[in-house]
């Protein structure tokens, strides 16, 4: 469309952090405290009963180490789309999120396993507090992997056509946030039992 | 303050766009990226391994601290943090230290079940109730996870 | 990076409007755009103030109308409330809860944070938009389908949510209790819905005063409203997460059967209160330090001095920002918190009253030896300060955990936080609209009206609250439908104060005929052009057109000095812009 004339504000970079860089790390700012707050609840709920060991020896390990590598490998794509992006090649930048894209849904699909699995075995949502704490934590970051999978793929587009390309930075910050979260949703749900 | 006006309106720092980030002389080779990869998988191998270990402190050490490396590789080289601007690592340091004080406030309260002059009968049946049945369930059947 | 300076904001249908951006102010020809690109799909920082504004005033009326039929309810019980009808029980919890809920997080954020935020960030920070205005556009319309969802939970079956502002579980996250299962559901979707709006307008805000200020103006030339708006965002972020994530557990406890929260499966109920409380507290500030920075900038620019010590206070607001995180306890002093918790908390509460005394006092510094004028707006800033220091002061008594076994849950918190909040929300928004409307529309309010308006504002408010301190100590329990249930309360002294409180009311909503007549005379009839800065004010808004157009400036300004330099004995004049060039 038109090449539209920005607002002069956006243009400018006082702080010489690039604005939308800034405003992202201002975003996972407050996604720090909403992941916080229900983390740090549920740590103090975990301590508090202890008969929660038995609820979380049901968990499965297996499944969690292996969404850890697929979120820590769609990471590594990710900063290497980044990369491609510094070096001004937006095609490879594309390719690096779209493959980011496909680490994000193998995460879902594993996901969607692990959980009809648990919930055909009865622990569903209300069986205890510390169910609820596990869907509702690893719901919680579960809409965080679509997101940014969206926000990734609209980045993707402008990118391969070589536009936009300081975006695919901040989408990889994002999603560098939401492997950093699985990173300890990992020993919380899984591994500490 | 009208010696100080002297200092304004250079107006220099506006000079530079969007695009004059930390880019040129930062940018690392792709296996420079890989290598951190490889590392984070063998941390992740390794908190797993510690998890089989019969001792407590050394699961929880294993789970933890090994979260706290990887997050911090995670947020340090992939994110760029150990590059960016130090206001930018403060604010987000101040948001993780809240959460801190949030658990440290709180916790008092909902960890126990009874202090000083208080009890909360309710909280402790739910845990006598839970661990009872634990018991029941047996220690054969369920020590595995369900796969 | 390879890239020159594109950034985000490419390529959709609104850019139409944008196109013309700032190589057009300079010719004045351009197509107009249509109605609903210039009022409903605005990137505009200005057009989105006026919508959040206008939405808050209407929420406002909304919360006032509840006010009226609850308070008409106390003072004549189960008698027919003109307007109204009969009010049950449940009525009033409903009209009591909507109410709290519709003031602070439908008035008086989106007045003081967003509507005046967006209006000043970019005018007082000379720049021509916030950083991202396609979000800033999407922040009204999440708010606006919040208040939307709001409505609509009165008019569901069961009706409203009537848990109280707080919504304390038990109460709150089972129907069983409230008998409003979509109301609640509802309104904490709602809410959650308006803390979203207001993390995508905060970071704006944050992201717009750290990078897009204009060459030459540092941080420490920043007005003080501009600051405070900030640290007003940064602090509603930093505290808002915990409360989201409660926000979700309480709608899964509402609907889908767990029991965070509720006690008798292992939950904790008291967890909610501290989720809440830490947010709420720092939420307290989030809406007061916006108001304190518009009193200062207008007790600065009507005493024609500088304002008093001006980086101190700065620094005062970092510490109470960063104590008010320390402090949030002091709500549950007799909820069966960890006592040796409440020593510690009614220490940090006693503490934090020492800055906020301190931004008094140096407003009162700022005014000694100016030479004052009692403009419409001072006299708002003043009464502001005035009024605000009754509501810090009885907080300190809230504060001790001993006395608040006592006053805890009475009339006087209530007077308490009145007398916090209606300076706040309702004389910060007329000292806002008194002082930047004429750059708002371009013309003048009328003086004597105004003054009428508010003297009589001012007199309805007291009479409202103080009364209630008295009744709050006599022992009246908060949140009780009809006195005369309990016959040690059914008392009539009792009750001629809490009528007294109740024609106190309708003075107040009286007087807001004045402005209304204010505005129509000033707008419709006079049009009294205000020209760019009929204040002689520093700042950088006042030195572009009134209105401003697209754009704001014709030239973008550059800075050479603070805000706040007035009656410099070296100059004629007894203000000197921020932007005006030193004298070669
Ligand atoms: C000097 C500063 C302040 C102190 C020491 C203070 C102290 C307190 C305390 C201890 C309470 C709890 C009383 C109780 O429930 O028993 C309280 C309640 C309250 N305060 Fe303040 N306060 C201060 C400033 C403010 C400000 C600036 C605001 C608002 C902008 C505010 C709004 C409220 C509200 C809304 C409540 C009641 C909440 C509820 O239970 O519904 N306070 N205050
Ligand atoms: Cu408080």
């Amino acid at each position: 469309m038109s090449t539209a004339a920005k607002p002069i504000a956006t243009l400018r970079s006082v702080t010489g952090v690039p604005t939308g860089r800034l405003a992202m790390w201002w975003l996972l700012a407050s996604e720090i405290v909403i992941f916080g707050g229900l983390l740090m609840t549920y740590v103090m709920h975990r301590i508090g009963h202890p008969e929660w060991a038995t609820e979380a020896a049901h968990t499965n390990t297996v499944a969690g180490a292996v969404n850890t590598v697929v979120l820590l490998s769609s990471s590594l794509s990710a900063v290497l789309a980044h990369q491609a992006a510094q070096t001004g090649n937006g095609k490879k930048a594309a390719n690096y999120l779209w493959l980011t894209i496909l680490g994000a849904c193998m995460f879902l699909v594993i996901k969607s396993f692990e959980w009809t699995h648990e919930i055909k075995e009865g622990f569903v949502l209300t069986r205890s507090t510390f169910w609820s704490f596990y869907y509702c934590a690893a719901g919680l970051h579960a809409l965080h992997v679509i997101a940014g999978s969206i926000a990734m793929a609209i980045v993707a587009i402008d990118a391969a056509k070589g536009k936009e390309l300081q975006r695919v930075e901040y989408a990889g910050i994002y999603w560098h946030f939401v492997d950093v979260v699985w990173v300890f949703l990992f020993p919380l749900l899984y591994i500490a039992k | 303050m009208t010696a100080a006006t002297d200092t304004h309106a250079t107006g220099g720092h506006d000079a530079h766009g969007p695009a004059s980030d930390h880019g040129g002389e930062h940018i690392h080779p792709p296996s420079y990226y890989v290598k951190i990869w490889v590392v984070l998988l063998g941390l992740m191998v390794l908190s797993l391994i510690g998890s089989e270990v019969p001792n407590k402190l050394v699961v929880l050490m294993a789970a933890f601290g090994i979260a706290v490396v990887k997050a911090y590789l995670v947020c340090a080289k992939f994110m760029h943090l150990n590059i960016e601007k130090k206001f930018v690592v403060y604010f987000l340091a101040t948001s993780l230290a809240f959460m801190a004080l949030f658990y440290f406030g709180v916790a008092p309260d909902v960890m126990q079940h009874h202090g000083h002059r208080w009890k909360n009968v309710s909280a402790k049946a739910a845990v006598t109730r839970g661990l009872e049945a634990a018991k029941v369930d047996g220690h054969g059947g369920h020590e595995a996870p369900a796969h | 990076m390879s890239q020159t300076a594109t950034h985000h904001d490419h390529g959709t249908a609104t850019q139409g409007h944008d196109a013309h951006g700032h190589d057009s102010h300079g010719h004045g020809h351009h197509e107009e755009p249509g109605f609903i690109k210039k009022y409903l799909w605005s990137t505009d920082h200005k057009m989105i103030a006026q919508q959040y504004m206008w939405t808050g005033v209407a929420m406002a009326l909304i919360g006032g109308y509840l006010a009226y039929a609850f308070r008409m309810q106390l003072a004549f019980p189960g008698k027919f409330i003109p307007a109204y009808g009969y009010m049950s029980s449940l009525q009033y919890n409903t009209a009591v809860t909507n109410h709290g809920t519709i003031m602070i997080f439908w008035f008086a954020m989106p007045v003081l944070i967003a509507a005046f935020g967006n209006f000043l960030i970019p005018l007082m920070i000379g720049c021509d938009d916030m950083v991202f205005p396609r979000i800033n556009r999407l922040s009204y319309q999440v708010f606006l389908l919040s208040a939307i969802i709001l409505i609509a939970s009165f008019l569901v079956p069961g009706g409203g949510f009537n848990g109280a502002w707080t919504a304390y579980p038990p109460l709150s996250g089972n129907s069983e209790y409230n008998m409003a299962h979509w109301g609640s559901t509802l309104w904490v979707l709602a809410v959650a819905l308006e803390f979203v709006a207001f993390l995508l307008g905060g970071i704006n805000f944050i992201t717009t005063a750290m990078n897009s200020r204009a060459p030459g103006m540092r941080l420490w030339d920043m007005p003080l409203v501009v600051w405070m708006i900030v640290i007003a965002s940064i602090l509603f972020m930093a505290s808002v997460g915990p409360l989201i994530a409660g926000a979700v557990m309480l709608l899964f406890d509402q609907n889908f059967g767990t029991f965070f929260f509720a006690p008798e499966r292992g939950g904790d109920p008291v967890l909610w209160q501290h989720l809440f409380w830490f947010f709420g507290h720092p939420e307290v500030y989030v809406v007061l330090l916006p108001a304190m920075g518009m009193s200062g900038d207008i007790i600065a620019t009507f005493s024609r001095k500088k304002l008093f010590a001006y980086k101190t206070l700065l620094y005062t607001v970092f510490g109470t920002g960063i104590i008010s995180f320390f402090v949030w306890a002091h709500h549950q002093f007799i909820a069966g918190i960890d006592p040796r918790m409440a020593n510690i908390f009614t220490v940090t509460t006693l503490i934090i009253s020492v800055p906020i005394a301190e931004m008094c006092f140096l407003f009162i510094a700022t005014l000694y030896g100016g030479s004052i004028t009692l403009t419409v707006p001072m006299l708002w800033g003043l009464a502001f300060v005035g009024e605000f220091l009754l509501g810090g002061v009885t907080g300190i008594f809230l504060g001790a955990s001993g006395a608040d076994i006592f006053f805890h849950d009475s009339y006087f918190v209530v007077a308490h936080f009145h007398y916090t909040f209606v300076p706040i929300a309702i004389i910060g928004f007329f000292m806002g609209f008194t002082y930047w409307s004429p750059k708002m529309f371009g013309l003048m309010l009328d003086e004597t009206l105004g003054k009428i308006h508010f003297w009589i504002t001012i007199v309805g408010f007291n009479m409202i609250f103080i009364p209630l301190f008295f009744t709050g100590l006599w022992g009246d329990h908060r949140r009780i439908y009809n006195y005369n249930n309990f016959s040690e309360l059914a008392r009539p002294e009792l009750q001629d104060l809490r009528i007294i409180a109740t024609v106190g009311l309708l003075i107040m909503i009286s007087a807001q005929v004045f402005f209304v007549i204010n505005l129509v005379k000033s707008y419709f009839v006079t049009k009294k052009k205000a020209g760019d800065n009929p204040w002689k004010a520093n700042t950088l808004e006042w030195q572009c057109p009134s209105p401003p157009p697209h754009g704001n400036f014709a030239t973008m300004p550059n800075v050479y000095r603070g805000p706040y330099e007035y009656s410099l004995p070296e100059r004629e004049s007894d203000f000197w812009p921020q932007n005006e060039p030193p004298a070669a």
